[in-house]
């Protein structure tokens, strides 16, 4: 998280709605350890990774769902997810996500 | 309603650790305490003793650097699951001294700050050791090798680094003999195999033991055949990066012959 601060700082100033996406755990070969964010606004504006490139798409989605609702949730991309074969890891493992507005 | 972002980011900012630990599933989720070392906490997760059972455990963790997730009972029982605890560490940047203003310095600092370290130089020749010669440095002393571990030396610790590049004895000395009364993560120390054996004499004259000479990664860096300063600074950089995940890779400690030899043919 420390290297969108600055950028979380500056949307924080302009008053934009943000939703934060973290990496809490990683099983099997991921990309990115626990600890990996990125943040989207409700702009659609996106700064950080948790992957590779693989699932980050997918977590705009989920992300602006969540500013929409307010409802922080787990969301987790893998290959034996049924939904890896739309948004998976393509090094085989299985990531989840820790996803909430960052009212805090 | 921003108290929990603001105390982290100040203490990440003013490069002090500090954990952030959430609740991520079970009652509350979203709830958090931002803990830091001295077990100064602000949050609740919900019930006093579930906060006081995180906030140790964060103190825990992030004196070991860890981040990850933990369980508990509603109350902070062991060995329950009521309630998962994603606890991430936020430590300040590990530390990288560079003893010689050479030309080998500026590229290593560079690829040092890639790599996130504070970097610092040190020499104790004030013509080469020079702000303007290293501007990407966070700081340049002009320094003895004492100075500078009477400074850092307590502060060194696995994840941090110190590279002698003067191939002094003058300097390299004392640097290595301070450098390896502390718990510094690696230890690279530059010049050719001839100067490093001269070299170790000399160190086991000022004390030194042996247990102290195995920690030198000298010569500096992995056998990949490197050549310019740019070069050499990543084959240094990734030196550390397998010192401290214990992967195997080809350092020149390790091998013979000369360091800098013709291409392989192919």
């Amino acid at each position: 998280m420390k290297e969108i601060l600055a950028d979380l700082d500056a949307w924080r100033a302009e008053g934009r709605q943000v939703a934060l996406a973290r990496v809490v755990n990683v099983e099997g070969s991921g990309p990115r350890d626990p600890g990996a964010a990125m943040a989207v606004s409700d702009n659609g504006d996106v700064i950080g990774s948790v992957s590779g490139g693989c699932v980050e798409g997918a977590v705009v989605g989920e992300a602006l769902d969540i500013l929409e609702t307010g409802e922080r949730r787990m969301v987790s991309f893998g290959y034996s997810d049924d939904e890896a074969f739309a948004v998976g890891l393509t090094c085989g493992g299985t990531i989840h996500l820790f996803i909430e507005p960052l009212d805090w | 309603m921003s108290e929990l972002y603001d105390r982290l980011r100040e203490a990440i900012q003013d490069e002090r650790p500090v954990a952030l630990a959430t609740v991520i599933e079970g009652h509350n989720a979203g709830a958090k305490l931002v803990v830091e070392p001295d077990g100064d906490v602000i949050g609740t997760l919900g019930h006093p003793e579930l906060d006081r059972i995180v906030s140790r455990d964060a103190v825990g963790e992030l004196a070991a650097g860890r981040t990850g997730v933990r369980h508990y009972g509603a109350e902070g029982q062991a060995r329950e699951t009521d309630v998962s605890v994603f606890i991430e560490s936020f430590s300040p940047p590990p530390i990288m001294i560079v003893f010689g203003a050479v030309d080998f310095t500026a590229a290593l600092v560079r690829a040092g700050k890639l790599l996130g370290f504070n970097v610092i130089v040190a020499d104790a020749r004030s013509v080469f050791a020079t702000v303007k010669r290293f501007p990407m440095a966070d700081r340049v002393m002009v320094a003895w090798p004492d100075e500078v571990f009477d400074h850092y030396g307590d502060r060194l610790g696995p994840h941090d680094a110190v590279c002698i590049l003067t191939h002094d004895p003058k300097f390299d000395v004392p640097a290595v003999r301070r450098a390896v009364a502390t718990d510094v993560g690696y230890i690279g120390v530059m010049g050719s195999r001839r100067t490093h054996a001269t070299r170790l004499d000399r160190l086991h004259e000022v004390g030194v033991d042996q247990k102290g000479i195995d920690r030198l990664m000298a010569p500096i860096g992995l056998d990949i055949g490197s050549r310019t300063p740019e070069e050499t600074a990543i084959s240094v950089c990734a030196e550390i990066i397998a010192n401290r995940t214990g992967h195997a890779a080809p350092s020149l400690r390790d091998s013979e012959g000369p360091i800098h030899r013709p291409p392989a043919e192919g």
